[in-house]
């Protein structure tokens, strides 16, 4: 990459070469308006329907249950609130975890603040949610189940298959929402198998431009939409499709089809893993095993490190980390995950968030485990007292 | 009809011989204040300064408020020395003003027309001009009832070389202009209150150059770029600023090493206190500016202060020194800082913090503490490595 070594992924993710290409000449050449009559806007329309169908093959969905957004945060807000809109004559009760990403939990606050109740799930230390927590939390007014696939700041693994084969047992009406930001690309994630109703992805998670995501609508599923328009994505997202987005997004998921192999990263991880616990033999692993956890995805601490404090040290040495999810880094409060899965104040504050790509190498991780204990060593001596 | 603002100035008639000096700085201020705005021009006659050629950019009349020497400014309507002329002005601003002030209709107003004729050589003198102009708009508009003790409404004409109609007058930024009363240097945290303290300074005519302590990697790029901001914004009414980045971090480290903990808060103000005098030295300045307010937290207290002090020779400002923190908070929010302020990134001030600090050093404690480690020499390493950024507005 030549700009030191990038292990912020789960942040966002370089664009891959293929999909920079891609998007230059939709912008360049291909920039009609998919609704135009003429000639341009068809070539659109099929670029549209290309990418759509590209994307929902990796999902093993039907393309026309695909709807592309904005990005995660506006798929698992339309989501959330177009189901809880539509379902509001047949109950107000939804059931989440508590370590949902911001745009879940959030969405959910708002929902409370409008009269719904919320039923937040804890998990294990591990960060994984108990299906069978889920079955007593269902009430006969639960309209809605949302649980994220792969946590973004410790890297667990949440039991879908298990939970939506559970509320199918149950014989519940509740809708099944499944946040897939961060596993989309990098796990199995089978919709029609599983029993997923909703399920929110986004592209620069996978080497596509940032502004693009996509909510699959399970078939005969019935959701409000958020934004009124010219009644484009079948009415459930109006507004000119972004093209340039929806195109750059096909092509990603087309290179990671193609060219990428899924145990690779937890290879790298592996390496990884193994390099620092040798190195730093103080360190603490946060949350799942690494092996049992999302193979891009490791949550670290050097307790009395501050991991902002670690982060700027390494980025100094061309390593680029982050600390929690970079929607939160900012704020001096510490990370609801790691409170959530009982991590002690000294550490949760000591953490750091490594997150790996296809496009890092095995090298990359042997290099960055000898920058990160040169780091330790450096800042231990002014561990506060 | 043309949008003009005319502009009072006050302290500087105060200044005697040096009026021409402050009056000549005032109008540099106010050009550069203005160079943002195409056409605009800026003319000094009687006591007053006009700013001309205005159009219907609001925002003309935003940074005129900021300029230091200004006590008051009206937008007013220039128009030819010409009875019709003065009266249709009138009207248009009187219907503004209504509009402005309740813009749903039938609401009474009531009003006066005060007039003055600094060129006697107009035919209607100033009650005839009154009378006429009040007469004028009595029978044009509707709702208006002339109240000459408590109007709402007070509509100003000067006839000069040429006729002005105004009908408010705003508070200017108050002050000196910026560079008549020397030179200072600011230390500036990033917090709330080192940029409301700096302003006050230049309020009083100071140029102001800034110094920040940068800790990296304890403190990010954020907190730096955070700081530049700030003095963007103090640049509005300071003009340019010259930011000067200090690197503090190894400083920090070796205090933390060698010397006594509950002490660290003190010894890094003394610090960086010695390091701004060296800038200012350098900057030809002659005092240091800092936020600190009495007994505001540990590092503030009398005899903190006094240990501070008694790190340079320099005069020390500390215009908050006798606020209020919500006093501060407001003036922060009122000159546009606190927003930039309150921006949660980490600064120097909050890393390295003891548990249990001292609140009342003794000095020759705490001199004997400072030297356990080679101060010159970190300093003079310091100040070998400073980035030095110039911040316009």
């Amino acid at each position: 990459m030549g700009q030191g070594i990038y292990l912020d992924n789960a942040a966002t993710t370089p664009i891959h070469r293929d999909v920079a290409e891609a998007v230059m000449e939709c912008m360049l050449y291909d920039f009609g308006n998919p609704s135009s009559l003429h000639g341009m806007g068809l070539k659109a329309e099929k670029k549209l329907k290309e990418a759509r169908e590209r994307i929902a093959s990796a999902l093993g969905v039907d393309s026309e249950g695909l709807f592309f957004t904005s990005g995660g945060t506006e798929a698992n807000n339309l989501a959330i609130i177009g189901t809880a809109m539509a379902r509001r004559r047949e109950g107000k009760h939804c059931i989440t975890t508590q370590i949902e990403h911001p745009s879940v939990l959030n969405t959910f606050k708002y929902l409370e603040k409008e009269g719904w109740k919320v039923t937040y799930l804890p998990v294990n230390s591990a960060g994984v949610v108990s299906p069978d927590d889920v079955r007593r939390a269902m009430r006969p007014d639960t309209v809605l189940v949302s649980i994220m696939h792969v946590n973004n700041e410790i890297g667990s693994i949440q039991p879908i298959q298990e939970i939506g084969r559970l509320l199918k047992a149950e014989g519940s009406s509740a809708l099944f929402h499944v946040d897939a930001v961060q596993s989309f690309g990098k796990l199995d994630i089978k919709p029609l198998q599983w029993g997923i109703d909703l399920l929110s992805i986004s592209g620069h998670k996978i080497h596509a431009p940032k502004g693009i995501g996509a909510l699959y609508i399970r078939k005969g599923v019935k959701i409000h939409p958020l934004l009124w328009g010219g009644g484009q994505e079948k009415g459930v997202r109006s507004g000119t499709e972004n093209m340039p987005g929806i195109v750059g997004f096909g092509e990603a998921v087309r290179w990671l089809e193609e060219g990428t192999d899924r145990s690779y990263l937890y290879r790298l991880k592996g390496i990884l893993v193994a390099e620092l616990t040798q190195r730093i033999p103080w360190a603490v692993i946060n949350g799942p095993l690494p092996e049992e956890g999302a193979p891009h995805i490791l949550s670290v601490s050097f307790p009395g490190i501050r991991g902002e404090v670690m982060l700027h040290a390494l980025e100094e040495k061309g390593v680029y980390v982050g600390t929690g999810s970079a929607c939160s880094s900012r704020r001096g409060h510490m990370s609801h995950v790691l409170e959530a899965i009982g991590v002690k104040k000294d550490v949760a504050q000591g953490a750091i968030r490594i997150s790996l790509s296809y496009l890092n190498t095995e090298d990359e991780m042997r290099q960055a485990a000898q920058i990160i204990e040169q780091c330790a060593k450096e800042l231990e001596g002014f561990v506060r007292r | 009809m043309e949008r003009v603002a005319l502009l009072r100035y006050g302290e500087i008639h105060l200044k005697g011989l040096n009026r021409p000096y402050f009056e000549r700085a005032l109008y540099n201020n106010l050009i550069k204040a203005l160079k943002p705005y195409e056409g605009v021009t800026v003319r000094k006659a009687e006591g007053r300064y006009y700013v001309e050629n205005i159009g219907d950019d609001p925002r003309v009349f935003d940074s005129i408020a900021k300029v230091f020497g200004i006590i008051s400014f009206s937008p007013a309507l220039k128009v030819e020395k010409d009875i019709n002329a003065i009266q249709k002005a009138a009207a248009a601003l009187v219907r503004e003003t209504m509009e402005a002030k309740a813009p749903s209709q039938g609401e009474t107003f009531t009003f006066k027309v005060e007039s003055r004729r600094s060129d006697k050589s107009f035919y209607l003198n100033s009650m005839e001009l009154s009378r006429r102009v009040g007469g004028y708009l009595l029978r044009n508009i509707p709702n208006l009832k002339v109240d000459v003790h408590n109007p709402r409404i007070t509509v100003n004409i000067e006839v000069r070389e040429h006729a002005y109609v105004y009908c408010r007058i705003i508070p200017g930024a108050g002050g000196m202009p910026v560079g008549t009363n020397g030179k200072a240097v600011l230390l500036l945290s990033g917090g709330i209150d080192s940029p409301v303290a700096g302003w006050m300074i230049a309020k009083r005519g100071v140029e102001l150059a800034a110094v920040h302590y940068h800790s990296f990697p304890y403190t990010s790029e954020r907190s730096k770029e955070k700081v530049i901001d700030l003095c963007r914004i103090l640049s509005q009414y300071c003009g340019e600023i010259k930011l000067h980045v200090v690197p503090f971090t190894r400083i920090q480290q070796e205090l933390y090493q060698k010397c006594p903990h509950n002490m660290l808060t003190i010894l890094m103000r003394r610090f960086m206190m010695k390091i701004a005098e060296v800038v200012a030295h350098k900057e030809d300045a002659k005092a240091l500016v800092t936020g600190e307010s009495l007994g505001q937290v540990a590092s503030q207290t009398m005899e903190s202060l006094c240990a501070t002090n008694d790190a340079v020779s320099m005069p020390v400002f500390r215009p908050l020194i006798g606020m209020d923190k919500i006093e501060i908070m407001d003036l922060a929010k009122r000159i546009g800082t606190y927003e930039t302020s309150i921006l949660p990134y980490e600064d120097c001030c909050t890393i390295f913090v003891p548990k249990h600090p001292t609140t009342r050093p003794k000095l020759e404690k705490v001199r004997e503490a400072e030297k356990l480690v080679e101060g010159d020499k970190l300093i003079e390493e310091a100040v070998a490595n400073i980035e030095v950024l110039n911040i316009k507005r």
